[in-house]
């Protein structure tokens, strides 16, 4: 079958850029090579943060912000989204001044979304907060959604608009041939003119048989969700000395990551809990939130995600194939930027250029190293 | 409890005990571990504390347990009741939660004897109080003696339904009906596999047994009921059902379900064994090769854990389990272990003659297991009906995992234990995919209950 443009991967990244390519007027299928989130996309903590970013990120989480805060308009569902503000918390003095510094550049970048609070804000925000912590920098927009929820939503948009997905759809060879990409499957094969590549964790292979190889590593952080509680506390709570994203969910489940990875079989697509990091985790919340010691614990998992060795994500037009674009790497933290990321490649692909800062982002820089 | 032991078995009831007993009498250092306060399991509950005129009342069988536990008691296995288990690796590693403590241990060889379940199978109403799956009705009456005492309906289908209608009646209930799905294509199709059953005729004696007393004590015994429903608004009312091809009604604020048991492959799925869809038994299985031996190397499953088989092929497969075990860990050369397994061997061969006979004559309708009702729901720790399921995968979620995803059934405490059979019926039904290829919900840990300080508890050294 033929389209314009055919994405590798369906997950948030694959069906925002198909969502976006279809409202310019393109015809896009995406292929997956499991179900639609199955890895990444499915599996993350569903933070939507601009709290303590890479600088280079910046400017693009700040417009993927205000474009969760308007998300039905785009894909006709709320993907539940809340907003009661993300807080990273300082325990110690040393904690306060590396806040603090942060605040700083922040600031000096021309932005305002990050800011420092005392102690007396912190705990009226956070008033179940135990009392040793002396102030926090904040992001008073952030909040997060059902990331599930939100592939799903994009997909339905996306099909909506005429966008073709196939799922169980393993992409065995990738050429170029007479200006078209031949993608060779285990369900057929597929032609288009233009080449996406929103892979994830699988993503480096295609960028080597494009002639670019990355040193993408796969990786698989451990989050871990309670039984659900009385509603106690609004923002998601971080903390500047410790691994941990802590929230209180919708349905009152606490959602807890720490970045902490399983084991992982990267081949066999299996993840093992490592039982030692989730039990640091485990402390990290009990030194905050002492009360919850008989909270059950009711699942763990550790889905796999894609790092790169500066974990800034990939996106770019490639340096070595015409007509292939990539956007994967997002190194566990791409969820909030995925509504963005879909209109950033829609514009390399259809105006030639972005409108927002990517050079950081660009497949090249790993040539050197 | 030590960090580490050359045999790990989970589960105390007839394989467990056997296992333990053999292997310890070889001189291996055995831990036993068992949620219950004592040994016996789901069969043989409480048989140490059970007065002699209950264990009377429940039958003959009962009595076997009590050799079983005798021998266990005598031997030098290291036992810890009240101790749950939470995790299991492929390595051999062992989340255990014991006397409020968690912790980690290994073992070179672990053999998971945690026997089955009771089938889930939803119907309209199948949640409301008063409504109750009859081996946890046994479970009571085996361990405090609390039986009901406005009378009670079982329905169902499996040789355990008429036990415990005849169980609660010699104990003095009502038993106002017994409804049983079996139809006369049940019969039908049971029939050539009888007469390989007839050889082990203590099974089949047994179940006419049952039904003669039921029947003298005047006991209602309908076949081939289909659409059961369960009815009330703050608990049951009244239950209702199809017979011959007209709707009945029944009063009752009591209703004991019983649906067969399927193996408990919570333990074995986390750990990473392969498994299979078994037609006869309509259950998921894992592949063990004739040791009770795992597709994980030092992981073994004996009895029902393994596929339905009952107790008396529980204590064999266990102790042939042990055997292979008493191999593995060199105290047994390979012909030894073969001699020593002969006899139980030949025991299980004909005690499992009659389970050809009871599947095909016990056999849940598909129809059922495919959960028909919308409004019915699946899963009860988070409310999911089957209508919302069907819906889900109306909307492209095509595999058990993104129903799960979308729709959080089997997201609950349980671990979707409950409800994952019949996702995935609905799941094959709908997308017309054969249920051996229809993937399970993932084994997201801890398979138990642990609390933020329990998992904080263990591992003190480890930093960040």
């Amino acid at each position: 079958m033929k389209s314009d443009v055919i994405i590798i991967g369906g997950g948030l990244m694959g069906f925002s850029t198909a969502l976006q390519l279809a409202m310019r007027g393109l015809r896009c299928t995406v292929l997956e090579k499991e179900s639609p989130g199955r890895h990444a996309s499915g599996i993350n903590a569903g933070g939507l943060r601009q709290l303590n970013r890479n600088p280079a990120e910046i400017p693009l989480t700040v417009e993927a912000a205000k474009m969760w805060r308007s998300i039905e308009a785009l894909v006709d569902s709320d993907c539940d989204v809340r907003f009661p503000g993300q807080l990273r918390v300082a325990e110690s003095a040393d904690d306060l001044d590396l806040l603090e510094q942060r605040a700083a550049m922040v600031r000096s970048l021309g932005y305002e979304h990050e800011e420092m609070i005392g102690r007396e804000e912190l705990y009226q925000l956070a008033p179940a907060l135990a009392p040793h912590c002396l102030g926090a920098l904040i992001c008073r927009e952030d909040g997060y959604a059902r990331p599930f929820h939100a592939l799903t939503a994009f997909r339905h948009k996306a099909c909506s608009l005429g966008v073709e997905y196939r799922v169980n759809t393993v992409v065995d060879a990738v050429e170029r041939e007479r200006g078209m990409w031949r993608i060779t499957t285990r369900k057929g094969e597929f032609q288009a003119p233009v080449l996406v590549n929103c892979a994830g964790a699988w993503a480096g292979h295609i960028a080597a048989s494009l002639g670019e190889p990355v040193p993408l590593k796969p990786g698989a952080p451990m989050i871990m969700v309670t039984e659900r509680l009385p509603h106690f506390v609004d923002p998601v709570i971080g903390a500047a000395g410790r691994k941990l994203s802590f929230k209180q969910m919708q349905n009152g489940t606490l959602l807890i990551g720490g970045a902490h990875m399983a084991s992982l079989d990267f081949h066999k697509e299996q993840s093992e809990i490592k039982w030692p990091k989730l039990a640091v985790s485990a402390r990290s919340v009990m030194a905050l939130f002492p009360q919850l010691k008989d909270v059950r614990i009711v699942r763990t998992w550790a889905g796999i995600e894609a790092f790169t060795p500066d974990n800034l994500p990939v996106i770019c037009k490639s340096s070595t194939a015409e007509d292939a674009y990539h956007a994967f790497g997002f190194s566990a933290h791409g969820f909030q930027l995925s509504p963005l990321i879909g209109r950033i490649v829609a514009e390399l692909i259809v105006d030639g250029i972005s409108s927002f800062p990517i050079e950081p982002f660009d497949i090249t820089r790993f040539k050197s190293s | 409890m030590k960090d580490h032991y050359q045999l790990v078995i989970i589960g105390a009831g007839p394989a467990g005990l056997a296992a333990a007993t053999v292997a310890a009498d070889h001189g291996v250092e055995v831990a036993l571990l068992d949620e219950q306060p004592a040994p016996g399991g789901q069969i043989f509950r409480a048989i140490e504390a059970a007065p002699v005129e209950r264990a009377e009342k429940l039958g003959p069988e009962y009595r076997r347990g009590e050799k079983l536990v005798s021998a266990f008691r005598n031997s030098s296995v290291g036992y810890f009741p009240d101790t749950r288990v939470w995790s299991l690796s492929a390595r051999r590693e062992i989340g255990v939660i014991n006397q409020q403590q968690a912790r980690m241990i290994t073992a070179d060889q672990v053999l998971i004897a945690n026997g089955a379940f009771e089938r889930p199978v939803p119907f309209p109403g199948w949640t409301l109080p008063g409504v109750m799956n009859a081996g946890a009705g046994q479970i009571l009456f085996k361990g405090s003696g609390i039986v009901p005492s406005d009378g009670i309906v079982l329905a169902g289908s499996g040789p355990l339904l008429l036990l415990l209608a005849w169980q609660y009646l010699r104990a003095g209930v009502k038993v106002k009906a017994v409804l049983d799905t079996i139809s006369r294509v049940n019969y039908i199709k049971a029939l050539p596999k009888l007469p390989s059953a007839l050889l082990v005729h203590h099974h089949i004696t047994q179940g006419l047994r049952y039904q003669q007393t039921l029947k003298l004590a005047g006991v209602e015994l309908h076949n081939g009921i289909r659409d059961l429903q369960a009815h009330g608004n703050e608990s049951l009312e009244s239950i209702s059902y199809r017979h011959k091809g007209s709707k009945q009604t029944l009063k009752t604020d009591s209703l004991m379900i019983h649906f067969g048991v399927i193996p408990n492959i919570h333990l074995s799925q986390a750990a990473g064994c392969d498994h299979f869809w078994h037609k006869r038994q309509q259950c998921w299985r894992p592949e063990l090769d004739k040791w009770g031996g795992s597709s994980i190397d030092g992981i073994l499953i004996a009895g029902d854990g393994g596929g339905i088989g009952g107790a008396r092929t529980a204590e064999h497969a266990g102790r042939i389990a042990a055997f292979r075990i008493l191999h593995n860990l060199g105290i047994l050369n390979q012909r030894e272990s073969k001699i020593e397994a002969a006899q139980d061997r030949k025991w299980m061969k004909a005690d499992l003659r009659i389970r050809p006979f009871l599947e095909k004559l016990f056999r849940i309708p598909d129809s059922m297991l495919r959960v028909p009702h919308d409004n019915a729901i699946v899963c009860r720790c988070e409310e999911v009906t089957a209508g919302k399921i069907r819906s889900a995968i109306a909307a492209g979620h095509s595999d058990s995992n993104q129903v799960k995803f979308f729709t959080r059934c089997g997201m609950g405490p349980c671990q979707g234990q409950q409800c994952s059979q019949a996702v995935a019926h609905i799941v094959a039904d709908k997308t017309n995919t054969p249920l051996q290829q229809s993937a399970q919900f993932r084994i997201r840990p801890p398979l138990k209950p642990l609390t933020l300080g329990e998992l904080a508890s263990i591992y003190p050294e480890e930093r960040e």
